[in-house]
């Protein structure tokens, strides 16, 4: 077991939230298409407030801390927070589209000590990525930003978020990746906005083509090992927890409302009228995540992927139950492997629809 | 050996999880754990007391150990960890260190 494994372990035993992510605004200067996000600024919450809610989270144990958005410059305070989280020495990663950082920014980011800047890239052809953040010049700016964090030697991952518009791009925006330097991290999850629209979904990419990209060496590594079939759940499986979501981590929005994890909408307090810890210990919705073992799972408990499956319990969640299945990542095992889940089995004989829950501020 | 002042870095992310430490350097990533003891060294590195001084004071005084064999593992303990730029140390107080805090 590597370090930080023995780390997730002994925080889940003692309780103690080991990673919260922050959106510190929704706004944003570019317009992604497949963007779940409303970027109207609702009251988000001020300088001295986020400093309250940093300082709450050190005492509570929090090492990692990842600051994202909406696009986080648009904050003018934004490298004030930077500076008051790395004072209180968080790890620090930071969710970027890159465009408004030069040689500056990335030399500011480099001496607060930020561990990682995570850019999302979409494409490496302008015309297709710049389609997609409807932002023109996007791509060049936001290449030019990764090379000035370079230049500084910060870490910085691309995010390829991949849909319809762009999947054959995933190699090209690999080996992007590869001539800047930076790592690459490939995602194929388009979750409904917040408003409750579900019509971004129709950019998730299509199961055949969801089977080409699992199949694709050069994006998932070793395809047998990737696409083996699931081996037998055991019993360690069947008692363990779908995900780090309100075990070791929680999410926090631009408006203090605390939430399992970003794509897990249940809301569980507020920070600004609420304790961390007290929501972190207290909160009646984290506590039901929390009583979730894989062997409660409705239907996932008697499906072959179990084991192996990236079931989101947000999105089964927004589906309709947190203990049922995500259909997206039914699919996704369904194209991985060849073998269908039970939850396909299910609707097959079933039919489908239950409604969506969206994120919701507290009252 | 002369005495030795040390002081923790600013380029790293530090807590306590469960009693003992977990620490990051934020130039390579390197990743520590330390035990009670060298949490207690790590705390007390303000930059302006001797580590024979903490030793003394802060491990033969709340641990059960001879003062020797306290300074060798602590000699050990900051090569190690100096070695990745996560401990300052130098044979002169480090004026412009922060104070030890209690839980980073």
């Amino acid at each position: 077991m590597s370090l930080l494994a023995e780390m997730n372990h002994r925080a889940l035993n003692l309780g103690t939230p080991l990673s919260v992510h922050i959106d510190i605004t929704y706004r944003c200067n570019e317009r992604c298409v497949h963007c779940y996000l409303d970027h109207d600024d609702h009251g988000e919450m001020k300088t001295a407030e986020i400093f309250n809610v940093l300082a709450q989270l050190a005492d509570a144990g929090v090492f990692f801390l990842v600051l994202s958005g909406g696009e986080v410059l648009m904050r003018r305070d934004f490298f004030e927070i930077v500076e008051r989280a790395r004072l209180l020495l968080f790890n620090v990663k930071v969710k970027t589209n890159g465009v408004m950082i030069h040689a500056k920014e990335a030399a500011r980011l480099r001496q607060l000590g930020v561990e990682q800047i995570q850019i999302s890239v979409y494409s490496h052809r302008p015309e297709v990525h710049d389609a997609i953040t409807k932002l023109p010049g996007s791509l060049k700016r936001t290449i030019r930003a990764i090379r000035f964090l370079k230049s500084q030697g910060l870490k910085v991952t691309i995010a390829n978020v991949l849909m319809n518009g762009n999947f054959f791009d995933g190699a090209g925006v690999m080996a992007l990746a590869k001539e800047l330097g930076t790592a690459y991290t490939l995602d194929p999850t388009i979750t409904p906005k917040m408003d409750g629209d579900t019509s971004i979904l129709a950019l998730r990419i299509p199961g055949s083509e969801l089977q080409e990209v699992f199949h694709r060496e050069e994006l998932v590594g070793n395809v047998e090992e990737f696409c083996a079939p699931p081996p037998p759940a055991g019993e360690d499986v069947m008692e363990g927890y779908p995900c780090s979501a309100g075990h070791t981590a929680c999410y926090i929005s631009p408006y203090g409302d605390v939430f399992p994890c970003v794509q897990f909408p249940l809301p569980s307090g507020n920070v600004r009228r609420q304790k961390f810890l007290e929501i972190w210990r207290h909160s009646p919705q984290l506590n039901e995540v929390r009583s979730i073992r894989a062997k409660d799972l409705t239907v996932c408990s008697g499906c072959d992927h179990v084991g192996t499956c990236t079931r989101c319990p947000g999105l089964a969640y927004m589906e309709g139950s947190m203990r049922g299945p995500s259909t997206a990542d039914c699919e996704k095992s369904f194209q991985r492997t060849g073998i269908p889940s039970a939850n396909m089995l299910r609707r097959a004989l079933a039919g489908p629809t239950t409604p969506l829950i969206q994120i919701q501020q507290l009252a | 050996m002369p005495e030795r002042y040390i002081a923790r870095s600013t380029a790293i992310a530090a807590r306590l999880l469960g009693g003992e430490m977990m620490v990051m350097s934020a130039v390579d990533s390197t990743f520590f754990t330390l035990n009670e003891t060298a949490t207690v060294i790590w705390q007390a590195a303000d930059g302006h007391t001797p580590l024979s001084e903490i030793v003394a004071n802060k491990i033969c005084g709340e641990f059960d150990v001879d003062r020797e064999r306290a300074q060798r593992g602590a000699d050990h303990f900051v090569d190690e960890l100096s070695q990745h730029g996560i401990l300052l140390v130098s044979d002169q107080p480090l004026l412009n260190s922060s104070p030890p805090q209690e839980n980073p």
